[in-house]
């Protein structure tokens, strides 16, 4: 395994509130990382600035040892590189589910309609959305629409897959549909990071978790560990009060 | 009030034994306020009908005639007061504020139907305004020539329906508010030729259009589409038969015919259109 | 009234009550209304001044000589309108791009696009007509580039353009910025992202709005008669003065009325439409 994303000393500000103070974080080539923490730590702040949806005030981020976290780089590459899934899905409204998926596609890597009809159909039948690529996003639930999302994350053949608390937004028995995708994209050796709320998921699936606390990973480590026995008093104090 | 008709009575009784053969007293009641004459004009009026937009000198054709008439009726000159209308104003129905109203208004069978005229008190002839360049470009005084130009006029005027009778060019003419507008037309080459009544016309030929000419005129008495200018009232209003009484009078004694030959200028050397 | 009727139809008990409740208000409404009516058939008449405003308003006669000339006058407002209405369209969504450019070199055009609209919005727009109708002809266009349908449009065009600019681009600040986010996070570039992403959800969104910005210009199209042409407005002005009598007006106003009951209640509809899609 070589490193595929290594982050240090990454430091992001909005005004006078440094959201991340300095990061330390190196994902393994097919490892899943969650990141974990109290609401306002910085989870999101972090995941926005791999994506370079966020410019980074200072430190590294090398993908595949390269620093995509120097500033006047043009981000859209990198983007295309590192797919992202919201809390919230952020599909386009206006589009079917099967539009929404080809447009990256078909705009960033020139590919046409007719190229991209057999691996997208595939793509919804793998998660068993076949028979919903026509329809426009209000028309499906929440667990199809995030996992349409998903779909269209994974249709510009990312190298990376963030994923934002992409379960929050959903009512309970919608929640393991979605995670039942991120098991199956774990099984093909998809690397990804993951903000999560769902501790007993991070527990059963993460290669790696990180808890982050006021802008600084406090802890990492295997789950077993972060969940069994934290070396820090905080990310006890948190554990206890989430699970 | 006995004071008012008591000084009313005493004007009328000096208008009347100051104007043998008048028709003082034929107004009596029949004005909206005793004594008191009510003429209505434009806002702006018009050069050479009043000049300097100011009526109560008694300076411009209008402005005279209003008060040779209001004499022969028997009101002293500050008897007479003035207020002003636009054309909407005159004809709409209701309550009129004046006792008769002078802004050369056409005689027309469609308008009489709704309003009262007085007999004509001026025959306009028609005039063809237009600018040096046009005419450099060869137009001339005929209907021939005429039909080939954009034609404009002032939409509220009998000029508008005399182009289609007359003339019946061959493009549609184009229609404006007032004469202002019609010369901006016409100095911004939008249109060739405009159709005025001649003293109108001369005037913005003279003084308002740069480069202005005359091109040719449709003479007063002709028969096709006269156009007579008429002293416009409520419709049965019972002054009419005084106003026509005292027009007539001063058409007799030739008092009209002089005002005419003072206060517009001669149409002497326009070109008649054949 | 008997209630067992209508739920033995096979309707819930909810649904027959509301056609109960349905039937009933329309009844009032349909008494009401006709009350009123009668009220105003009734009692208008007999204003001592009815049979005067009768007489100048509601002419039969001048009515049926005058119509026709109306309908054709209103050929040319349909004229007007038709090539004025792409035109702002197109204008309208320039001068919203314009404003919204964000690269330092193009500063200029957003500069423009701001001072663009500021004006002409600041304008009356029967000024933009006189000026842009009489001045730019004045300058010695020769003729046919010098009539006053093209420059009357073009003012027309300038001003409404300024209007449909801004509810366009407040239309674009009405998307949410995760949906560009969205678009950024999969690589698109900006150009893209307004094209396919935010453009067609703020115009749809601002739809209903510039549907009313184009029945307010079927009706300023009759500001353009102030410059020459003769539609409606102006036949019917033409008329009045011929005839000394407002008929023709009112027989325009129905015309109008004609065009824009019926626009004006599609842009309603699609107003309402809108509102239950975002509920
Ligand atoms: N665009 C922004 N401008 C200003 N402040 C911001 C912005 N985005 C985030 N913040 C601030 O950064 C801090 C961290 O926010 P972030 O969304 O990263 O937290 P989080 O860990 O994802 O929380 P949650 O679990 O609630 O999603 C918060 O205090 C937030 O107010
Ligand atoms: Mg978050």
């Amino acid at each position: 395994m070589s490193a595929k994303l290594v982050l240090s000393g990454v430091r992001k500000r909005f005004g006078d509130n440094e959201v991340c103070k300095g990061i330390d974080l190196t994902v393994q080539e097919g490892q899943m990382v969650c990141l974990i923490g109290a609401s306002g730590s910085g989870k999101s702040t972090l995941l926005r600035c791999i994506n370079l949806l966020e410019p980074v005030d200072d430190g590294t981020i090398l993908l595949d040892g390269r620093d995509i976290a120097e500033p006047g780089l043009d981000p859209q590459p990198v983007r295309a590189r590192i797919g992202m899934v919201f809390q919230s899905y952020n599909l386009f409204p206006h589009m079917t589910a099967a539009e929404n998926v080809m447009l990256a596609p078909r705009r960033v890597h020139g590919r046409s309609r007719s190229d991209l009809q057999a691996p997208v159909t595939a793509l919804f039948e793998r998660f068993n959305l076949g028979d919903r690529m026509g329809h426009y996003p209000d028309q499906l639930s929440g667990g199809q629409q995030q996992r349409v999302a998903i779909i269209r994350a994974l249709a510009m053949q990312p190298e990376i897959m963030l994923f934002d608390e992409i379960t929050s937004a959903l009512d309970p028995e919608l929640v393991g549909e979605v995670l039942d995708v991120l098991r199956s994209l774990r099984a093909e050796g998809m690397t990804m990071i993951l903000a999560t709320h769902e501790m007993a998921f991070a527990q059963e699936v993460a290669d790696k978790v990180c808890f982050l606390d006021k802008g600084r990973i406090l802890e990492e480590g295997p789950p077993e560990t972060i969940f069994g026995a934290p070396r820090e008093a905080r990310t006890a104090a948190f554990l206890s009060r989430v699970l | 009030m006995r004071i008012a008709v008591t000084s009313a009575l005493v004007a009328t009784m000096m208008a009347s034994t100051a104007m043998a053969g008048g028709h003082a007293g034929c107004a009596d009641g029949k004005t909206l306020e005793e004594g008191v004459l009510t003429i209505a004009t434009g806002n702006p009026a018009y050069y050479p009908w009043v000049l300097d937009d100011a009526p109560e000198s008694g300076e411009g054709f209008e402005a005279a005639v209003a008060y040779a008439v209001a004499a022969e009726m028997g009101f002293e000159a500050d008897a007479v007061k003035w207020v002003r209308t636009s054309f909407d104003e005159a004809i709409q129905p209701g309550a009129k504020d004046f006792d008769f109203n002078m802004q050369q208004y056409s005689i027309t069978p469609e308008r009489e139907m709704m309003i009262d005229f007085s007999e004509p008190y001026y025959s306009s002839a028609m005039a063809v305004l237009t600018t040096g360049a046009v005419v450099d470009g060869g137009a001339e005084a005929t209907i021939a020539s005429l039909k080939g130009l954009k034609w404009g006029a002032v939409a509220t005027t009998t000029a508008v329906p005399m182009i289609a009778g007359l003339i019946a060019p061959d493009s549609d003419p184009l229609l404006y508010g007032d004469n202002t507008d019609v010369t901006a037309a016409l100095q911004a080459g939008q249109i060739d030729a405009a159709l005025f009544d001649l003293p109108t016309a001369l005037y913005l030929s003279a003084v308002v259009v740069e480069n202005g000419a005359i091109l040719g005129q449709f003479p007063a008495d002709r028969s096709e589409a006269p156009d007579q200018f008429g002293l416009l009232m409520e419709d049965g209003n019972a002054l009419k038969e005084c106003v026509d009484g005292a027009l007539a009078a001063l058409k007799d004694s030739g008092a009209l015919a002089e005002l005419e030959a003072q206060w517009l200028q001669q149409a002497t050397g326009v070109p008649v259109i054949e | 009234m008997s209630g067992s009727e209508t739920t033995a139809g096979g309707l819930s008990r909810r649904a027959a009550y509301e056609a109960r409740q349905r039937k009933r208000a329309m009844r009032v409404a349909a008494g009401s209304t006709a009350a009123v009516v009668l009220a105003l058939v009734l009692l208008v008449p007999l204003a001592p001044g009815w049979e005067k405003v009768q007489r100048s308003f509601f002419n039969g006669e001048v009515f049926a000589k005058t119509f026709p000339g109306l309908l054709e006058a209103f050929l040319t407002n349909i004229y007007i309108f038709a090539w004025c209405a792409p035109l702002i369209a197109v204008l309208g969504l320039v001068i919203a791009l314009c404003r919204d450019v964000r690269a330092p070199a193009l500063y200029p055009l957003r500069l423009f696009g701001a001072i663009y609209t500021d004006v002409f919005r600041g304008l009356p727009v029967i000024l933009v007509i006189y000026l842009v109708g009489f001045g730019i002809p004045g300058l010695g266009l020769p003729r046919p580039w010098n009539s006053p349908y093209i420059w009357g449009s073009l003012a027309l065009i300038l001003v409404y353009a300024a209007y449909v600019a801004e509810i366009i681009r407040s239309g674009i600040d009405s998307i949410h910025g995760s949906q560009r986010a969205a678009a950024a996070s999969l690589g698109l570039n900006e150009k893209d992202t307004m094209r396919f992403v935010v453009l067609p959800q703020a115009i749809r969104n601002v739809a209903p709005a510039n549907m009313n910005m184009f029945i307010a210009l079927q009706k300023d199209v009759a500001l353009l008669s102030f410059i020459g042409p003769v539609e409606i407005f102006r036949q019917a002005g033409v008329y009045k003065s011929l005839m000394a009598n407002f008929t023709p007006y009112v027989g325009a106003a129905l015309i109008f009325l004609a065009v824009t009951i019926p626009a004006t209640r599609y842009a309603d509809y699609l107003m309402q439409k809108q509102r239950r899609a975002r509920t």
